[in-house]
């Protein structure tokens, strides 16, 4: 356990995500089964125990500390798991620290037996703050360490000389502790199988195209689709299971039960996820209050309903359809559609075109808001994981752009830690700057260490680490799209905001009003 | 009958003086507002402020006032060793040793068959650089409580400094860079450094020479000291840079190659303080006294009543209070909590914690 907390404590306070991903692989390297393979579980949300929940955590803490200087103290540091760790009364005694084993073992045998909280009390006697730490964030299963799953499968891909898309393919088919895949990783062992399971298979992804490179494809060769704004999903049903995965892989079928709930079939399908209203699609806005939760309410399903629009079938059945060009795979997933009739699902439909003229015609006159723009897919192109150089191009919509004044500066993180950063900007409402967005990537390393000195030499307030600084700095901020938000003092929010411009000349007067944003708004 | 304490010794309001006024004495404690007679417990810019007209201090906190301050320091400076009783009005005062940095005193008052200890900041651990706490039993103890919540327990500093040792091991081609305050911390990080083997330059930011120069020049020897000034980015690879907390994030520290960017102080204790200064090496080494301190001190002075000047008061007099002990907060103003000045040229930017 000490050298867990060590690795936890690690990953905390290293900034960089090189310096994490090299703590992570050097945990690999070092330390044996099946301790690392629990950390790794830990690290992936793989960890579940039923009888240690954050309540039997505090009602041992109270059973040994004052309530009146643990209140104060939870007050003063804000997370259950760190109070507990640095109020825990020492027991210097003769007992061993748990390993990572000792207590993943002993969790998972004794279930929701009445002799946990026990349990739990010996070790957290046993170990010190650090250790504490690791212990009540691995039990109560929210590690929280700057460290998503995916670059944790990512460090662990690097480190065995795979591809994280190999890792991901067979990731759904493991269990903690993973003996079996450091086997493969370690070339001991053969690769896991992962058929027949509702696995996620690595999603095939596209290249930006710029307007100037198009000239040089070939437009027969290509098949276009509109680019829907909603999130991209796989939906894998097999072996009478089904489970809705993100981009990344992370199971988000608990958040969108209505669409894991009407799978009534067995297949894999790329898709996007939107809220759908009455057949038309919802600002992304609406599909943002259904993200990063357990569990919607019944409020939530009935006024954000979603549904996926497919784009691509990967298997029929059994059938691992990949291989297969484009227009097979498409003419096999239209087959699929006419057969199953998916409830809760609709075809995203070709887009017939001429020439690149003609087709650009199109994007420019797409007034819906939820199509981001275009995608192009090589009608011979077999569907592979990852981002293959050629294939698939996705062709946005050209940016919006306002011209914003900069309102705050914050220091960033890292290397950039010295450097103000991340800006917050507005547009003029009556004589006033309202904050409309914030941004921290769009510029170069000079242009940034010249607003840096903008900043420092403009700073009116200082509030911890940032800066509020007098009117006088103008940005052209590209954004993909802006929304209502009651919970912005501007009531607008922006999608992707990015510095496009530094506009040095421009006086901060004649930055644009929020009305102007107002009028970008989609419905 | 005992008279009140309030009668003759009660905080001051700032437009008076501020601190603790001695009535009887005619002298303030620790005043953040120029005044008549001051005694001042230690040379934190929280604590000694310049401008009063005569000050009463050990020696040693008088030679930091004098080297931060110059003629401003006071006009009349008194200084008095540890132990030494002076009669003051209808007071006797003694200086006894605090703990917390070089030349720090508690103050111990006596008036008509009371006595009063004021603790200034202290703490009860060994430090290289200074003299220990001395416990001196009293009626009265006035404490601070700057840790005092029961989530600060300090490890033993030796094992910080070492961890801070494994780091530079670990990383051959990174500088580590600490945060320390210019007086106190850094100078008994350098010593536990010395006596953990490291016989290296340490490279210092120019904030913090001049102290490193009055300490040797007191008696507290440091080895070699180097300014981290006019050097090739390489010339810090693998080596040990001080610098005040504020510079740690700023410019300044653009000249480090790649450095990890470390802390010390007792506020390191929680994760996110550490975390939200952007600190990669947290370490755990305070000048104050923690929880497990305050309430032995508290215990060990045998007082009757208590008072907390600073801090985080409720839980200190709330333990207090259940020990049988009359326990008040005076919530004075004018300390510096937590040391976090922005800018690395002030001369007092961040002495606390």
């Amino acid at each position: 356990m000490n050298r867990f907390a060590r690795l936890i404590d690690g990953l905390v306070f290293t900034p960089s995500r090189n310096g994490k991903v090299r703590l992570l692989q050097d945990w690999f390297a070092t330390v044996p089964d099946p301790d690392r393979g629990w950390a790794l579980a830990a690290l992936t949300d793989g960890l579940s125990f039923a009888g240690a929940k954050p309540g039997v955590i505090r009602t041992l803490v109270l059973d040994r500390v004052d309530p009146v200087l643990f209140g104060w103290s939870y007050d003063y540091v804000g997370d259950l798991a760190e109070t507990v760790s640095l109020i825990w009364p020492a027991r210097p005694g003769p007992n061993a620290p748990p390993t990572l084993s000792d207590v993943v073992d002993a969790l998972r045998a004794a279930g929701r037996s009445p002799r946990v909280p026990a349990m739990i009390a010996g070790w957290l006697d046993a170990l010190e703050p650090s250790g504490r730490y690791a212990l009540i964030k691995l039990i109560t299963g929210a590690m929280r360490v700057g460290m998503s799953a995916r670059l944790t499968k990512t460090a662990l891909a690097e480190w065995g000389g795979r591809s994280v898309d190999e890792v991901e393919e067979v990731w759904h088919a493991l269990e903690p502790p993973y003996a079996d895949l450091f086997a493969w990783l370690e070339g001991r062992g053969p690769r896991p199988a992962a058929d027949g399971r509702a696995g996620f298979r690595p999603p095939m992804l596209a290249h930006p195209l710029e307007d100037a490179d198009i000239a040089a494809l070939d437009p027969t060769a290509y098949r276009a689709e509109w680019k829907w704004d909603g999130i991209r999903v796989q939906v894998a049903a097999a072996a009478g299971e089904a489970r809705l995965y993100s981009r990344t892989g992370d199971d988000i079928g608990g958040a969108f039960p209505e669409v894991v709930e009407r799978v009534a079939f067995e297949a894999v399908l790329d898709g996007e996820l939107l809220v759908v209203h009455d057949g038309r699609v919802a600002p992304f806005n609406d599909l943002q209050q259904r993200l990063n939760r357990k569990r919607p309410t019944a409020k939530q399903l009935r006024e954000f309903p979603a549904q996926v629009r497919l784009y691509d079938i990967l298997f029929d059945g059994a059938d691992d359809i990949r291989p297969l060009p484009f227009d097979a795979r498409r003419a096999r997933l239209e087959a699929w559609f006419d057969r199953v009739r998916p409830a809760g699902m609709d075809l995203s439909p070709l887009v017939p075109f001429a020439g690149w003229d003609a087709l650009a015609a199109l994007r420019a006159g797409a007034r819906d808001g939820a199509i981001e723009g275009l995608m192009l897919k090589r009608a011979d192109s077999a569907y592979v994981a990852g981002r293959p150089k050629g294939p698939w191009f996705k062709w946005k919509r050209g940016p919006l752009t306002v011209d914003c004044v900069l309102m705050y500066a914050q220091r960033g993180h890292g290397k950039r830690s010295s450097f103000y950063s991340d800006y917050t900007f507005g547009t003029w409402r009556g004589d006033e700057l309202v904050p409309v967005g914030k941004a921290y990537f769009g510029f170069t390393d000079e242009e940034l260490a010249r607003i840096d000195r903008w900043v420092r030499n403009n700073t009116t307030n200082r509030f911890g680490p940032v800066r509020e600084v007098s009117p006088g700095l103008v940005f052209e901020v590209a954004f993909d799209s802006v929304h209502r938000s009651p919970r912005h003092k501007s009531g607008v929010a922006m999608r992707f905001p990015r510095i496009g411009r530094i506009r040095w000349d421009k006086p901060a007067g004649e930055a644009d009003r929020l009305e102007t944003l107002e009028r970008m708004i989609v419905a | 009958m005992q008279t009140a304490f309030e009668s003759w010794i009660h905080p001051a309001p700032p437009s008076e003086g501020g601190g603790l006024r001695v009535v009887p004495g005619g002298f303030h404690i620790d005043p953040i507002r120029p005044v008549d007679r001051a005694v001042i417990t230690h040379g934190h810019a929280d604590h000694a402020r310049p401008g009063n007209a005569s000050v009463l201090a050990t020696p040693e906190t008088l030679a930091i006032m004098r080297e931060r301050y110059g003629a401003a320091a006071g006009a009349t400076l008194q200084p008095s060793p540890y132990g030494e009783t002076l009669r003051i009005g209808d007071v006797t005062v003694r200086l006894v040793p605090a703990g917390h940095v070089l030349g720090s005193a508690q103050v111990v008052i006596e008036h008509r068959g009371q006595r009063v200890v004021v603790s200034g900041d202290y703490k009860r651990r060994a430090d290289p650089t200074c003299a220990p706490f001395e416990v001196v039993p009293c009626d009265l103890f006035v404490s601070e409580a700057t840790f005092g919540l029961p989530v600060f327990r300090h490890p033993p500093a030796d094992r910080e400094v070492a961890r801070l040792l494994d780091s530079v091991r670990l990383f051959p081609d990174r500088a580590q860079l600490v945060g320390v305050y210019a007086l106190g911390k850094c100078q008994r990080v350098i010593r536990l450094l010395r006596e953990a083997g490291w016989d290296a330059p340490i490279f210092l930011h120019g904030a913090l020479g001049g102290l490193c120069g009055l300490y040797e020049r007191l008696g507290v020897p440091l080895g070699p000291l180097v300014p981290a000034t006019g050097l090739p980015r390489d010339a810090f690879k693998g080596q040990i840079v001080l610098a005040p907390p504020s510079a740690t994030a700023d410019r300044w520290a653009r000249r480090l190659p790649d450095p990890v960017v470390g802390a010390a102080s007792g506020w390191m204790r929680v994760r996110q303080r550490a975390r939200q200064r952007g600190v990669e090496l947290p370490m755990i080494v305070s000048d104050h006294a923690d929880w497990d301190e305050l309430i032995d001190t508290v215990r060990d002075v045998g007082c009757g009543t208590l008072w907390v000047t600073h801090g985080r008061e409720e839980a200190l007099c709330h333990v207090a209070a259940g020990m049988g002990i009359e326990a008040r907060a005076l919530a004075l103003v004018g300390f510096d909590e937590e040391g976090q000045g922005e800018t690395a040229d002030d001369p007092g930017a961040g002495d606390a914690a």
